[in-house]
């Protein structure tokens, strides 16, 4: 056949606004592939407010956010094809696509994989214990409640306290479960204060700091849920048939290891420069795989960065470069920065950030080689959050000098 | 009022394990009318389903025991049945590893054992060789003993495989029928289960964890059943290229030890914890079986415990005070106990199903059925090495289900959902949808699929999705 000339695989939001802008821009066919019934990605089944705000300046639900999104690559003359998975990315950039129609194998020019990012599972998280029905991740919940309208529980411990688990309050709340409590190995919550507040004073939910799942009870169904105090090393044992493990967010990066891109040690994404480009030219990605458990609308500005800059090159009709520049490491208490590649005369339009602990630490400072290049004030240093630093903080930094590291101070 | 005759037999097998499952099918296969009855809703739901889904060769069980010949003879007839019926098999070979002095000085001994059982093949090798086989293992391995017949099989697809054929040959599956009364008379065995009685003329005892509660019944004590649970881990399948063959420890008497084993599924299993338990329902996993198997692979595999975990579970063996098989016959009581069938029953069991067939001959059973010719039946391809129907355009283009992908993890169609639903040995829940689709058994354990399998298995079984998950109240 004659196959697309890119193929997106994914359509959430990175994808999507991916594809709307290389299908807008005359580069020939942009094909996205997703192995969901529906197209959208995580948003679709995330029943609240505020998304669009970062990308699009308005604030939407989740379901009518994927809805517009969908749309606008399909009205750019993306085709979206549904139900498809991906079952071989090929050396030579071939590419095996599975769908109720049939099997493809397309050879397009460039490939961006776009596959998202999810929560990890109790079990790799490691927590000890029987394993009962009634095990959840927010993500398998809201498609639960909010898609299938299947029934929950009664009583819920929800894991973790930044946005995600308090979206996950709210959705046992939708379906008729108390959360008679919520846990957390940091001494706060990570998420912003009014959410916090809504939760505990509003709902009623107490969470409870420096702790931890110890232990899952029960034969058939939950029955309780060992929560350790890490300060005292008490145990309690919490009567519960429902447990939401929330947050902890690992890339989706099948489709990229296979393919032998080089990954990240901290956050196990592929390494990208600021357009998505990886150590395979051609192989592209963007949104949550490469910044896993951003928000909805950052995963949507990546995907658009690396879509405009991929039609740019193609209709240059030059080879399709690799990731290109200096390497950016970090400092404790900073965890991690994407994109790890930048380059000071074509800098990425942010670095998303991350602390490994909350710091009272707000200003980032970017050195080569021991000299200051640029700094940036932050608003919070808060871990499981995302802090944006503009590109610009690296922009007087030697393009041929050596690697940028990235401080907090 | 007397209570219903829900089947009257010439052999009622008690437990569906892979064991009574290989006993019901040979049985069926040679004329006799069988029963199979087991206490949970499916088969293979207990001591087999959480097997290390090795296909041993008998190299290490002691010489001259039972266990040893009939896991040796075992391992062929389920290898050539494997490949008759499409269960995958992976010849991957194990590589025995020794990681001290003491244990590089067992391998001789190790190898002298092997050749007492009647398996040549084992091959001690030095540390460049070991090395130079398994690239990715920790510094401190030292020789080893390479075991060319160690594969691994999927053992979920045997058990089932053996049901059907079964099932398919005549024999009554009756699960969810725990057996709580045996009255033994002239005439045979009328066994109390929920809702009735089964009448056989001959019974065997293949009730892995229960089988010693069993023989009580009968007024026997052969042995006592002392379950021991090894905790398992299930890496992600990006761990596969690190392994490439089954590496084991040099064994103990108590345990073979801590492995690291490829799956037929594509995955790495580590484990299994040996522990002694008083309770037979145990099958939690614990932080020190957890953090004792974590240390063992950082010392196996360095790179491993670096992937991400898929899977913990726990299983619990059927480990009698005896080192060998307990299967004795009664010929007086038309009873047969086969017990403390350990870890190695999976590769045994079509053996020990041959055993048993001989012990009734010997104690006189007759069968008036004609004898069947095995129909074989074509399990589903699990494997990573097999077709599956998502890479296979005939089978999509016969049925788009096929096509559509569910699970994606470990790329599991619509269409095999649905098929497991149906069928005569039929998924009762949703651990039977796993063990025969592989369906939420990947990385994401249900993040993606969970709800969309859920809602696909209560319609296709017509059962409330709040019973399917047990939700209470």
């Amino acid at each position: 056949m004659t196959g697309p000339t890119v193929l997106v695989v994914g359509a959430g939001p990175a994808g999507l606004t991916a594809a709307r802008e290389l299908g807008s821009a005359g580069i020939g066919p942009v094909l996205v592939v997703d192995r969901e019934r529906a197209a959208g990605g995580v948003p679709r089944h995330c029943d609240h407010n505020g998304f669009g705000l970062q990308d699009l300046r308005r604030s939407l639900t989740g379901p009518a956010y994927a809805r517009l999104l969908a749309r606008r690559a399909g009205a750019s003359g993306a085709s979206i094809r549904l139900s498809t998975t991906v079952t071989d990315v090929a050396d030579d950039g071939s590419v095996t696509l599975a769908g109720p129609a049939g099997i493809d194998v397309v050879r397009p020019r460039a490939v961006l994989l776009a596959t998202g990012a999810r929560e990890r599972p109790r079990s790799a998280r490691l927590v000890p214990g029987d394993r009962p029905a009634g095990v959840f991740t927010t993500g398998q919940l809201q498609q639960w409640v909010l898609l299938r309208h299947l029934p929950v529980g009664r009583r819920a411990v929800v894991v973790g306290a930044e946005h995600v688990a308090y979206s996950a309050v709210l959705t046992l709340r939708h379906a008729g479960v108390a959360t008679v409590t919520m846990v957390t190995e940091w001494p706060r919550h990570q998420t912003v204060a009014a959410f916090a507040v809504a939760s505990r004073v509003g709902l009623r939910v107490p969470l409870r700091t420096s702790s931890r799942v110890a232990g899952l009870h029960g034969h058939g169904r939950l029955g309780a849920v060992d929560v350790e105090d890490l300060l005292t090393g008490h145990v309690e044992r919490i009567a519960a048939d429902t447990v939401v493990f929330t947050g902890d967010w690992v890339p989706e990066h099948e489709l990229a290891r296979r393919a032998g891109l080089t990954v990240e040690r901290t956050t196990l994404a592929p390494r990208t420069d600021g357009w998505g480009r990886t150590s395979r030219p051609g192989l592209l990605a963007a949104g949550n795989l490469v910044h896993p458990g951003e928000t909805a609308g950052l995963a949507a500005l990546g995907g658009r960065a690396a879509g405009r800059r991929l039609a740019v090159e193609l209709r240059s009709g030059r080879e399709l470069p690799g990731a290109q520049g200096l390497a950016v490491t970090v400092a404790r208490p900073l965890a991690s920065a994407v994109p790890s590649i930048v380059d000071p005369a074509d800098p990425p339009p942010r670095l998303l950030l991350r602390p490994a602990t909350f710091t009272g630490r707000r200003l980032v400072v970017a050195r080569q080689g021991g000299r200051e290049v640029g700094r940036h004030g932050l608003r919070h240093a808060v871990p499981n959050r995302a802090m944006g630093v503009p590109g610009a903080v690296v922009g007087r930094a030697d393009p041929d000098g050596g690697p940028i590291e990235l401080s907090l101070v | 009022m007397a209570p219903p005759v829900l089947a009257e037999v010439d052999v009622a097998v008690v437990g569906a394990g892979v064991v009574g499952c290989a006993v019901a099918r040979h049985l069926t296969l040679a004329g006799a009318t069988v029963a199979v009855l087991d206490r949970a809703a499916d088969v293979g739901d207990g001591t087999s389903k959480a097997n290390t889904a090795v296909l041993h060769t008998g190299f290490d069980t002691e010489p001259g025991s039972l266990e040893s010949r009939l896991v040796s003879h075992g391992h062929d007839l389920l290898a050539s049945y494997a490949a008759a019926a499409g269960i995958a098999v992976e010849r991957t070979g194990a590589l025995l590893v020794a990681w001290d002095d003491e244990q590089e000085a067992a391998l001789p001994a190790l190898a002298a054992k092997a050749a007492a059982n009647g398996y040549g093949a084992a091959r001690p090798v030095d540390a460049a060789e070991v090395r130079a086989a398994e690239p990715h293992l920790g510094p401190d391995a030292r020789g080893g003993l390479v075991v060319p017949g160690e594969w691994v099989i999927d053992p979920w697809s045997v058990t089932l495989a053996f049901a059907l054929e079964a099932v398919g040959a005549g024999a009554r599956l009756l699960l969810s029928k725990p057996v709580d009364r045996v009255a033994t008379g002239e005439a045979g065995h009328e066994l109390g289960v929920p809702g009735g009685v089964v009448r056989a003329r001959w019974l065997v005892n293949a009730a892995g964890l229960g089988a010693d509660r069993l023989d009580a019944l009968l007024g026997h004590h052969d042995f006592t059943v002392r379950p021991r649970r090894g905790q398992l881990i299930v890496f992600d399948e990006l761990a596969r290229r690190l392994v490439n063959r089954i590496l084991l420890p040099v064994p103990t008497t108590r345990t073979k030890g801590v492995l690291v084993s490829p799956t037929t599924w594509g995955n790495v299993l580590l484990g299994p914890t040996a522990e002694d338990l008083d309770d037979r329902t145990d099958t939690a996993s614990t932080a020190a079986g957890i953090a004792g198997l974590l240390a063992a692979g950082r010392r196996i595999l360095p790179a491993l415990v670096e992937e991400e975990v898929t899977a913990v579970y726990a299983g619990l063996r059927a480990a009698t005070e005896h080192r060998d098989y307990q299967i004795r016959v009664h010929a007086d009581e038309r009873y047969v106990t086969v017990g403390g069938i350990r870890s190695t029953g999976l590769t045994s069991a079509m053996a020990v199903a041959e055993h048993v067939a001989g012990l009734l001959d010997g104690a006189g059973a007759v069968w008036d059925g004609p004898v069947r010719r095995s129909v074989v039946p074509s399990m589903p391809p699990l494997g990573a090495s097999q077709v599956r129907p998502l890479q296979d355009p005939v089978r999509i283009a016969a049925d788009p289900a096929y096509g559509t992908p569910l699970c994606h993890c470990e790329q599991v169609s619509r269409g095999e959902v649905r098929d497991a639903c149906h069928g005569p040995v039929a998924a009762a829940d949703l651990g039977g949808v796993r063990r025969r689709t592989r369906a939420m058994n990947g990385r994401c354990q249900g993040f993606y699929c969970g709800a969309e399998v859920v809602a696909l298995v209560a319609t296709e079984t017509g059962t409330d999705p709040g019973t399917l998950t047990r939700v209470p109240g």
